[in-house]
């Protein structure tokens, strides 16, 4: 496979990305809430009486919304990215080109999995600032780093990243309209709000043994995904089945 | 040299038979067309002759490379261009993005693409226009987009499945004055169409397809082959021993309509005289000669039915 090829292949959604920029926005929301608005929500909470007890806990559930935002921010662009070739009938003579499908298929992967690890990694970076700047007072010592965020950041995010954009990719074999392909896409976020709702509720801890145990289980179903995403993006079966 | 040799191509899809045998071979140079209705596998066959879709049976080589060896995949899709029926441009990007996207696919240089980008769009009087977005385009600007985004790596062979399909008349004209220009240039062309018109305009053979291969010719060897020579002789009144004198020299066949007579002849150059003598001689006032061409259409008509 050569990278540069699946670069072009990125590169044009990229400039189709900066073209309608509502794909990209909506992505977006998310990421803003969570780290511009949660950071202000426990300076908030910390200026209340006896919260400073609960401050850790609570930061530590925030700190697992940036997994669901990496299931989150890949849809639309994945979506986009492969049924906006279908709407716009373009996958025949770009198949057609001199280039193979394990090309097109990482060129289309990249373009939906590089906006949203960066704009994690972005919006963490504002996340871990805001909130050592509100709590240090309170807490007195720097809640970030820590591991349990590290692994998060670097292990869980990517893993999920890629999961989310798997499954649209098999989403979006099967839809023929943008909006669709999302709604179904968005479904991948819920075993990790049920995740998130478990451990508010007590059912599950979040502790570093936990969280590697899940970022194990995710990456065996990054593995399966990814079997049947190479046997779903062959370019006859998309010409032929992809309707 | 052939470009395109094809022997027993067919392509099912489970139980449906798509294309059954085909067995054609096109030379460099050469404007084939493959004429057929709808449903009649002409797309599938371009797209098994474009490494798009496998084939099910037969063998193919374009250019000398094997359609059937997974590493003669890339080198066959380098050295063709294809303008699909769907022309599928990237209707945010301007012309000018999609022609460089393509060129950057077809491994051009940055001077290729830019020669060659400015090249085809001040051709086809998109020039100005370069910047706007896709979908700024009328249809026949966005196909002309489209061959110019088939030709952006100066391929040696071209693929056009129906280019003129839903154009205006005036578009379509243009369109076809582009690839008959293109075929001055030498290049190989494979034409899928239902216009027969634009077929017999533009191609130098037809094949007409319907699943399997029902004839391959010129298109006025396809109609000798159909209807052999007819010449219709118009006479003042035709009368018995006129028409006595004509079966006389044993034609292929004969009718009379009004006061024409049509005659089917095997070599009209050297028949014709005898049977404008034999008339003369028995009375007949000969008003016009003249040779009976049914047409494409007809002919067509008649192979497939």
């Amino acid at each position: 496979m050569r990278l540069s090829k699946a670069w072009t292949v990125a590169s044009k959604d990229f400039k189709t990305f900066t073209k309608k920029k509502g794909i990209l926005y909506s992505s977006l929301y998310f990421e803003l809430v969570v780290s511009i608005g949660l950071p202000f929500l426990v300076l908030y909470i910390s200026g209340k009486p006896n919260a400073v007890a609960a401050l850790p806990q609570l930061l530590n559930a925030f700190s697992f919304l940036f997994v669901i935002g990496a299931a989150l921010l890949p849809v639309s662009i994945a979506s986009y990215s492969l049924v906006g070739e279908k709407v716009q009938k373009s996958l025949e003579p770009l198949l057609a080109t001199p280039t193979t499908d394990e090309e097109i298929l990482a060129g289309k992967s990249i373009a939906a999995f590089l906006p949203a690890i960066c704009s994690s990694f972005i919006g963490a970076l504002v996340f871990t600032i805001l909130i050592d700047l509100f709590t240090y007072s309170p807490l007195k010592y720097l809640y970030f780093p820590n591991w349990d965020f590290a692994i998060i950041l670097f292990l869980l995010a990517p893993l999920v990243c890629i999961l989310a954009v798997g499954f649209n990719v098999l989403v979006s074999s099967r839809v023929n309209d943008v909006r669709t392909a999302q709604q179904i896409g968005y479904l991948i976020i819920l075993p990790f709000g049920a995740v998130y709702f478990l451990t508010e509720l007590k059912v599950l801890t979040q502790t570093t043994n936990n969280l590697l145990i899940m970022a194990a289980v995710v990456a065996v179903i990054d593995g399966i995904v990814f079997y049947l995403v190479r046997a779903t993006f062959q370019r006859e079966e998309i010409l032929t089945k992809w309707k | 040299m052939n470009m395109i040799e094809v022997q027993g191509l067919t392509k099912k899809f489970g139980d449906f038979t798509a294309v059954d045998g085909l067995t054609f071979q096109v030379a460099e140079g050469e404007v084939f067309g493959l004429l057929g209705p709808n449903g009649a596998g002409k797309t599938t066959t371009v797209r098994m002759l474009c490494c798009l879709i496998s084939r099910t049976a037969g063998d193919a080589h374009i250019a000398g490379y094997d359609l059937a060896n997974p590493a003669d995949s890339l080198k066959i899709r380098k050295l063709i261009g294809l303008v699909p029926d769907n022309i599928g441009l990237y209707e945010e990007l301007s012309a000018y993005e999609n022609l460089d996207y393509y060129g950057k696919l077809y491994e051009c240089t940055p001077d290729e693409r830019k020669t060659r980008i400015e090249y085809f769009l001040k051709m086809m009087e998109l020039w100005e226009k370069r910047d706007l977005p896709i979908s700024d385009f009328s249809k026949g600007m966005k196909q002309k987009v489209g061959i110019a985004r088939a030709l952006i790596h100066d391929p040696r062979l071209l693929f056009f499945d129906e280019p003129t399909a839903n154009l205006d008349p005036e578009s379509a004209r243009s369109i076809r004055e582009f690839i008959l220009q293109l075929k001055k240039e030498g290049k190989t062309i494979f034409f899928n169409t239902h216009n027969l018109d634009e077929a017999q305009r533009v191609c130098d053979r037809i094949g007409i397809l319907k699943t399997r291969l029902l004839a391959v010719n010129t298109p006025q060897q396809l109609e000798k082959n159909v209807w052999g020579s007819r010449t219709v002789i118009q006479v003042e009144e035709v009368s018995e021993p006129v028409l006595e004198a004509v079966r006389r020299l044993d034609p292929v066949s004969l009718s009379v309509e009004e006061n024409k007579i049509n005659i089917g002849i095997n070599d009209p150059t050297r028949q014709n005289p005898d049977f404008v003598q034999a008339i003369v001689a028995a009375g007949g006032r000969i008003q016009y000669v003249t040779q009976l061409n049914p047409g494409l259409e007809e002919t067509y008509l008649k192979i497939i039915q």
